[in-house]
Order: structure tokens, then sequence, then C-alpha cells
């Protein structure tokens, strides 16, 4: 167990540049995720991190060594790939004690060991089956077990979820969250989906074209992000964007809204869907922001009911509420547009 | 949905049959009358043909040690041959499948493939002019080295295996390389982070994986070792005597077709039950 450390690493592939100028600190015990879209970037960092890729430039450090001409092998790490990759002429019991057989613990040792890593995934009864045997996610908790049975000192997991189907999913982050905390191996992990990395991580590290574009805890890069891309790349964001006049930002479509305190320089601004809201009156009060929309399309999901709205330079904005809170306006109908002007986002010109 | 299935299977046999159809031509059909020659006293041809039905070609095999002792030579001439060829082969294979990328690969591949562009009988003779007394081989050797060297390599046992690795290498590197093609590269760096060395991965992961392929390889060279006879005469000289040259010398020299038949289906037999014997490693190392 130890902290993982980021220090500006650089890595092209030929004129690409996989990882530019990255940094990113990984406590101790804590449970990451880096999270992108394909080509980001993420899956590098983590196989950069793992020692599969040599950085062109910039440290890597686990524990406090610096890690950067240690080859994988010798790096203590637990690694879960996106295949699973399981041996597949060996059981589920030899899968696991492979590291344990490497490091030459001993017979009683490794029995013990895959026998106790066996239990925490819950795959006790299948330990003589082979992986051609097994479920996905059966295979999947085979592959987690054989990551961390070594106690390495730190778990990297590449796209850990992705092969699996959304009510396994579910469950199985549930499962991971679990032994995570079991475990309390410091544990990085790589994935797509949005909703995982905000379930799972600690902290999460949001990559795009190669650059860190935000780091930090879930609902702190939720809340505030830090550039339009983290803002709607990470759930759904509405952005206001204009030029500065007075205390206020002047839309194009040529009104003024006020804006929050400490927003200096900003000139775009987020606000996540379930902080607007739709109203038949123009609300009044202090610290509300309203403008004039028209009803577009009004999307019944159960529970929740997304309506979309075009102000009048034609730009679209979503809300999301309970259903019972939305006005029952009929489509291309005036409605009111409100927010609380302390839930605007300053969030960066930058892409 | 019955009707659909007949649709199917009609298709699929109209597809099987040609093939089925040639190999019971050339293959079941001289293979049957092989059998039946191996019976004879005598070749059935000719007007004054005398001929009788009898089993002396097999106890021929028997009554003297020679056959046998020929047969043994050219089994252990096949174990020599191959287990070499898996040598030089699998190392090789496992380079291009694993370490090359790209175009170049693809280069080293035809170079490999190369051999099987050119006549055999004309590689043997190649290697003849290679290996002979002042051959290329002896020059180049004595043009490097300071002091005059004899190297007596052609007309030896040597001679016919290197003649033969030269024509069957390809065959393992062949069936090797597309077993390890299929391992995922995945297995091998999930060994690494796991702290295995290349050793290891070698001998837990690759191997075993790879066993498949290159015992195939082994067998297709195997086989058709025992019985060669074109590099043992070309190349071997007066040790060039093995169970192949002698079936050999049945057909064409001494027009003893009987017992040439009966030779090689004691050869048959023979290699068949080697092929059972190891059948266990060969299941073994499929799962």
């Amino acid at each position: 167990m130890a902290e993982v450390v980021v220090e500006n690493v650089t890595k092209s592939f030929g004129p690409m540049k996989a990882l530019d100028n990255v940094s990113m600190d990984f406590p101790d015990g804590g449970f990451f995720a880096l999270l992108g879209p394909s080509g980001s970037g993420k899956t590098t960092l983590l196989r950069t991190i793992a020692g599969f890729i040599l950085s062109d430039s910039g440290h890597i450090r686990i524990g406090g060594e610096k890690v950067d001409r240690v080859p994988v092998e010798k790096r203590d790490i637990g690694m879960m790939f996106q295949s699973y990759a399981l041996f597949p002429n060996m059981t589920v019991a030899d899968n696991i004690g492979f590291g344990l057989r490497v490091r030459r613990v001993g017979a009683s040792e490794e029995t013990r060991r895959v026998g106790e890593a066996l239990e925490l995934v819950r795959l006790s009864d299948l330990a003589h089956r082979k992986p051609s045997e097994l479920s996905g996610g059966q295979r999947q908790r085979v592959a987690l077990a054989r990551a961390f049975v070594t106690n390495p000192r730190v778990l990297l997991l590449d796209e850990p979820l992705s092969a699996l189907d959304k009510a396994l999913r579910v469950d199985m982050q549930i499962e991971l969250k679990r032994i995570q905390r079991e475990i309390g191996i410091t544990t990085i992990f790589v994935t797509h989906d949005q909703d995982e990395a905000l379930t799972l991580a600690d902290k999460i590290g949001i990559l795009k074209d190669g650059r860190m574009v935000q780091a930090g805890p879930p609902r702190d890069v939720y809340d505030r992000p830090a550039s339009t891309f983290a803002a709607e790349f990470l759930g759904e964001a509405n952005v206001f964007d204009g030029t500065r006049e007075g205390g206020g930002l002047r839309l194009t479509d040529g009104s003024l809204i006020a804006l929050p305190e400490g927003s200096e320089t900003a000139q775009s601004f987020a606000i996540r869907p379930e902080n607007l809201s739709l109203a038949q009156e123009k609300p009044n009060g202090d610290g509300i922001g309203s403008l004039q929309a028209q009803m577009v399309q009004r999307v019944f999901a159960g529970a929740m009911t997304t309506c979309v709205v075009e102000l009048s330079d034609g730009r679209r904005m979503k809300a999301i509420a309970l259903d019972r809170d939305m006005p029952h306006a009929e489509d291309g109908s005036p409605v009111w547009l409100t927010w609380k002007t302390a839930q605007l986002t300053p969030i960066g010109s930058e892409p | 949905m019955a009707n659909i299935l007949s649709q199917d299977t009609r298709r699929a046999a109209g597809l099987l049959t040609p093939a089925y159809l040639w190999l019971t031509v050339a293959i079941f059909l001289p293979l049957a009358a092989m059998l039946y020659f191996s019976f004879l006293s005598d070749v059935p041809f000719g007007p004054e043909a005398d001929w009788y039905y009898t089993s002396e070609n097999y106890r021929a095999f028997f009554e003297t040690g020679t056959y046998a002792s020929l047969l043994w030579k050219s089994i252990k001439l096949g174990l020599t041959v191959t287990v070499i060829c898996v040598l030089l082969g699998f190392p090789c294979a496992l380079v291009l499948a694993k370490v090359i990328q790209g175009r170049s690969r693809e280069a080293l591949f035809l170079l490999i493939i190369l051999p099987f562009w050119s006549n055999s009988l004309v590689r043997i003779f190649s290697w003849a002019i290679v290996l002979r007394g002042n051959g290329v081989l002896e020059l180049a050797v004595n043009w490097v080295l300071p002091f005059d060297i004899r190297l007596g390599l052609m007309f030896t046992p040597t001679a016919v295996v290197i003649g033969l690795v030269h024509s069957y290498l390809p065959y393992v590197i062949l069936t090797s390389y597309l077993a390890l093609q299929a391992i995922d590269n995945s297995l091998i760096e999930a060994a690494r982070s796991m702290g295995a060395k290349r050793l290891t991965i070698l001998w837990r992961i690759i191997l075993p994986l790879s066993m498949p392929g290159l015992l195939a390889g082994a067998v297709l060279i195997f086989v058709p070792v025992v019985g060669s006879f074109m590099e043992p005469r070309i190349l071997g000289g007066r040790f060039g005597t093995y169970y192949g040259t002698v079936i050999e010398d049945q057909f064409t020299a001494v027009f003893n077709w009987p017992l040439g038949a009966a030779l090689s289906f004691i050869l048959l037999a023979v290699v068949l039950v080697i092929l059972a014997l190891s059948s266990p490693i060969l299941r073994n190392a499929r799962t």
C-alpha cells in the first residue's frame, strides 16, 4: 500500500501526444477514477503507472520511490485488464495463486491466501473451474482477486466493469467498492462512464486530449467544473456565455443576468439541469435569475421529467425535475426559466 | 424448420462432396490397391503374371532383423530432425509472433515460406554443393580460419539431418506461429504485472498455450521424415540406407512391389501406434 504520484508525465506516440504534462496525486488507500472519452490518454496514463509504457519525461513515484526505470514485474502492482486476461490453461485457484507462486510464498501460504481472496470475491465454490466455465461477472471477480491477492502497493483497473451488462455492472460497482474498502489498497481505475466514476471514486481525474483537465473529489468536480468540457462530460450542463457588463453577464440575446459573488472575470457560467426550473409566471426574489423561454420538448421518464426549452437567441437549455414540479406547458408555449444565482458556476474559457 | 434444415444439409453436402470424392479417388483407392499388393507373391501385371496370395512379405520383416533395425534408424532420424526443428523453429515463431511488429514481420515471414517455392530436389542438390569436400561450406570455413580443416560432412548422417531440417523447419514455425499469434498479449502483460519473469511466463503461459500448434508441427515433421528417402539417398551416401530408401528400392530398383507395399504398411502401422501413444499428451495440451 502506497501513495502514487504522477509528476509532469509526457508521452508521445509519433506526432500524437498521448500524455501532455500530466500530474496527479493518488494518496494512500484511496479509490481514484481516471475519466475521459476514448483517446483521452486515460488508459495510457494507467499503463504508464503500471510500467508497460515508459514516459518520455516526468516521473512516477510509488510509495515515494521513483519507478520510471523499474520494469513492470518489479513494481509490485496488481492489475486488472479490460479483457480480464485470465490464463485459460489454469483453474480459478491457479490463476489467483499465480502471483503468489511467482513470489515463492510456499504451498500452504498460497492455499490460505487464495482461499481468503476467493471468499472476499464470493467465489469459494468455483475454485477448481476453468475460466471458460465462468460467467462474465465471475471472471471479472477472479481477475480482481488475482490482482489484489499479492497485496500489491497499488491496484490498477482498466475499465473493470465495461464488459458487463448494465444490471450486473451496478451490482459489481457496489461489490468493487466493498472489496476496495476491505483491502484498503490504493486503487486507480480507468473508465469512460461518468456515473461509475462518481459512484466509486474518492477523487476523479478528467482527461482530454492527453491533458488533465480537472482533478478533485467527485462532488467538487461535479459542482464546480473548471471547463465547459468538464461540465459537459461529467453529467449534463447548461452553459451561459456572453460579455461582462457591470456585475452581470450580457448574453447574446441581449438580456442581462446577475452573477454570483467572486466570479471576477469569467465569461462562461455552467448550471446543472437539476438546478434549472420552469415556471409559468416570472418569479421574483433576491438571488433568483430568470429568462423568458419557449418550451420545445418535454420528456417523461418515470420519476423525473426532462424539459428542453429554447431562449430567444435559439440556444437550448435542459431542465430536470420531479414530474410534479414541472409546469404543464404545451410545446411551443412560453415559460420562465429560473435558477438561483448562487448555483451558476464560473468556468474557464478553455475547452 | 425441417425444410430449412434439410436445405442446409444439402448445401453442406454439395460443398463437401468434391473434396471427399477426390480424397477417395486419390488416397483410398491407391492405398487399397497397395494393401492388396502387399498380400501377393508378385505384381499381377503382364500376360505371364504368376502370383498367389501370401503373407510372406510381412513375415520377411520379422524374419531378419535388418528391416526392423532400419526402421528404428529411421525413427531415430525422425526424432532427431523433429527435435532440432522444434528447438530452432519455436524461438523463431515466438519472436515473429510476439516481438516483431508491422511490415518487417511480413518480410521475415516470406523468407520462412521461401523454401516451399523451390523444388525439393533442387534444394537437396544445392546442399550437396555446399556440404561436399572442397564445397562452399568448407571453402568458407577455411577462408575464415587460419589453419586447414576438413569438415567431411557430405555423405554422413549429419548431412542427412541438415537437409531434412532445412526442408521441414517451416512447418513447425508456421504451426507454432499460428498458435502463438492466438495468445492474447494481455495474458503476458497480466503475468508480468504479477511479477513473473520472462522465463516463468514462457514456461507457465506461452508454452502450455502454444503446445497444440507446436505438437501439430512436430507430427507434420516426424511422419514424413521417418519415411523420407530423397535426402538420405543424395546426402547420406553409404550411410544413406534408411527404411524409406529400402521401400523406394523395392518399387524402383528391385521391382518387388508386394514387399515394398508390405514395408509401407508396417511403417504406417508403427507411425499410427506412436501417434496413438502420444495422443494423451496431445489431448492434455489442448485443455
